[in-house]
């Protein structure tokens, strides 16, 4: 059952000019990445992995080539309509959490509806679904501070959620929990794949990797293979749903 | 039907005031630069314009369509009309000619209104009592504000036929006659008796004559008013004074007069011809002019002057204030890179970012305004209490003070929240 990319990468190059110098970060990548899929980027450091990722995530342009996000040619935006892209198509999560920590847990999850302008008493009842959803529905009042490493970034992950995103991107997701906290995180997006989430992860663990449906790995700002990974995608079809997870 | 306020802006208000409760400390004093330029603007106006309603109101009891020429005596003067150390008599000042002159030829004058005053004592049986004798017209109460409390005052009659009779301020009467009624009683002054026919009260009783010449700053409570003819007639043009052991004697016909205006405007073409006609009749200058019009403008002047000063350091200390505002909030934009890197990550415009950290630095700018407001308007009561000032606080520097505190917020937080919305996405967020 194939289905119709939501992504579509052609021939992408990133040069960031230095002036003296000029790193090529991406040499020309072409991608395709099906709806519902589970991909994971792998390589070396410096490979071009977090360039690649930043550009899917419409934080940053290519220099050369072509981008398609579900069907909308996105590589020549302006800054605005990216803005608007990342906050209704795209749900992120980052290896430092990247909470704000001033903002309750609630809020935290809010801010993505908050710049579509959503009122938190609008929509209290969704973002508290989410934050049940990561097991984290009796800690609405903390901030961040008050919270473990994996408890954040199951926050986080709760926020990528609640915009109801196309596709979540994640860049070493696990790279500050330790092992245990790292495995129940990609336990959580196991079962938001096995939901029908579309999932991108940049990581550097081969275990990590395993999980996907896909894995791409990347060398010298070329995509160096691209494998499928037949069993993941048949234990994944067996896994709960989410809305399941949440009771 | 949308909202009076946007709930969008509401909310990020609050964020605003939240963020800024992270830090109250520097908060709290990035405020202070503003609350202390907005309570010095109110403050100091405040106490300005008290000073100056002060000085204005004892012009304008002069009246602005009133003229006022007293007769001085110039020290110099004192050997020209008498020889010898001991015993002269000096000769100045305004005449009834002048009186007379003056009513003919200025045009655009409705009253003239003369005086003479002596020094004496006064006496009622066996109480005696230092007043002023003032020989005038009946259109004194009108011209110089009086209110008449019991009987009545001078009259033409009076005037015609060199009346001995007189009226008393109260504060005389009461000094005088103990618990007894004045009206019809004698009155003893030198040589002469008086009798009480009216009880009055000047207006503004304990202040003193702002003036110099014959009544050097004497209160003007005790005063006895004669009919003008009574006080030729009795007392002679000479008045003998004692001081410091010797003995002054002075020819004085008239020591004010007061030319009474149609209108503010004819005050202004009249004073020049005054002036030419005194200068024509008088070898030396042995009178002054007073023009409280003059002088109203001559306060207003001042006032715009002080105003132009303070609104200057105002705004200095404004100034000042909002540097340290936007000094603050760069430090802060800094601080929070990595958020504004989230933010827009997460669906922020740079639009969005400029708003938050513009409504930030307003908060803070606002925030101090409205406790410079507050310290602004207590300050002066304070000063009232303790130094005994007069102060007005006018709704307009409250206004003005507190408009520009918000304006500081604005400008000054312009530039940091710019900046704020320029960085770079994934440089913000890689910002540790
Ligand atoms: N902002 C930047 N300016 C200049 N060079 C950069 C910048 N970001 C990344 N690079 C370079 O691009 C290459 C790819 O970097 P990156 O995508 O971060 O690799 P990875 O995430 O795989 O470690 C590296 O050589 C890196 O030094
Ligand atoms: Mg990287």
């Amino acid at each position: 059952m194939k289905s119709q990319p939501i992504i579509q990468l052609q021939g992408l190059t990133k040069t960031y000019d230095l002036g003296e110098i000029q790193v090529h970060a991406l040499r020309g990548v072409n991608l395709d990445i099906e709806a519902g899929s589970y991909v994971a980027i792998m390589g070396a450091s410096g490979s071009g992995k977090s360039t690649l990722l930043n550009i899917l995530g419409c934080l940053d342009r290519p220099t050369s080539g072509r981008y398609w996000l579900g069907g909308d040619d996105v590589s020549t935006l302006e800054d605005d309509a990216l803005s608007i892209i990342r906050g209704q198509r795209l749900g992120f999560i980052f290896q430092s959490y990247n909470l704000i920590d001033q903002l309750t847990v609630v809020e935290n999850i809010h801010v993505p509806l908050f710049y579509q302008g959503r009122d938190l008493e609008q929509c209290w009842d969704e973002c508290v679904k989410f934050a049940e959803l990561v097991g984290l529905g009796d800690r609405l009042d903390h901030r961040p501070k008050q919270l473990s490493g994996g408890q954040q970034q199951r926050v986080a992950i709760a926020r990528s959620l609640v915009n109801n995103p196309l596709m979540i991107l994640a860049d070493e997701p696990t790279g500050n929990l330790d092992s245990q906290t790292g495995r129940e995180v990609l336990e959580v997006l196991d079962r938001l794949n096995a939901a029908g989430k579309t999932i991108v992860l940049v990581t550097h663990g081969e275990e990590v990797a395993t999980r996907a449906h896909r894995v791409v790995r990347m060398k010298d700002g070329f995509v160096d293979s691209d494998v499928l990974n037949r069993k993941t995608i048949s234990t994944a079809a067996t896994a709960r749903p989410v809305a399941a997870a949440a009771r | 039907m949308k909202p009076l306020i946007p709930i969008a802006l509401v909310r990020i208000v609050q964020l605003g005031v939240k963020s800024l409760l992270l830090h109250k400390m520097r908060s709290a004093l990035t405020m202070l630069g503003i609350i202390f330029g907005v309570c010095s603007v109110i403050a100091m106006l405040a106490i300005g314009e008290g000073a100056s309603h002060e000085a204005q109101e004892a012009i304008k009891k002069l009246g602005s369509s009133n003229v006022i020429i007293r007769s001085v005596k110039r020290t110099a003067d004192n050997s020209s009309s008498g020889q010898g150390k001991r015993s002269f008599v000096a000769e100045y000042g305004l005449t009834y000619r002048d009186a007379a002159r003056l009513q003919a030829t200025i045009p655009g004058i409705r009253r003239v209104l003369p005086l003479r005053i002596m020094r004496d004592d006064v006496r009622f049986s066996s109480i005696s009592h230092p007043c002023q004798v003032i020989g005038t017209h009946p259109l004194y109460p009108e011209i110089n504000g009086v209110d008449l409390l019991a009987g009545r005052f001078l009259t033409e009659t009076d005037e015609r036929y060199q009346n001995n009779i007189c009226a008393i301020t109260l504060s005389l009467a009461e000094s005088l006659f103990t618990g007894q009624n004045p009206l019809e009683q004698e009155v003893k002054i030198g040589a002469n008796y008086f009798r009480v026919v009216g009880i009055v009260r000047e207006r503004g009783t304990e202040q003193k004559r702002p003036q110099s010449g014959a009544t050097e700053g004497q209160t003007i409570d005790a005063n006895v008013y004669i009919p003008l003819s009574a006080a030729r007639n009795r007392f002679g043009e000479v008045i003998f004074r004692r001081s410091a052991g010797s003995f002054e004697a002075e020819k004085v016909e008239l020591h004010q007069l007061t030319l009474q205006f149609e209108n503010p405007e004819s005050v202004e073409t009249a004073v020049p011809l005054i002036q030419r006609l005194l200068e024509r009749f008088h070898e030396r200058k042995d009178y002054e002019l007073v023009v409280p019009l003059e002088l109203l403008r001559q306060a207003e002047r001042t006032k715009r002057i002080f105003n132009v000063v303070l609104g200057s350091i105002a705004a200095i200390s404004l100034l000042v204030g909002g540097i340290g505002i936007m000094n603050i909030m760069l430090a802060t934009v800094t601080e929070r890179t990595r958020e504004i890197g989230i933010r827009r990550a997460l669906g922020a415009k740079k639009k969005d970012i400029t708003t938050q950290f513009l409504v930030e630095t307003i908060v803070l700018s606002v925030g101090g305004g409205l406790i410079g407001v507050a310290v602004g308007v207590i300050t002066p009561l304070l000063v009232e209490q303790v130094a005994g000032m007069k102060t007005i606080i006018t709704w307009w520097s409250v206004v003005v003070a507190f408009g520009i505190s918000a304006l500081v917020g604005v400008v000054f937080g312009l530039y940091p929240a710019r900046r704020a919305a320029d960085l770079d996405p994934i440089e913000a967020l890689r910002h540790t």
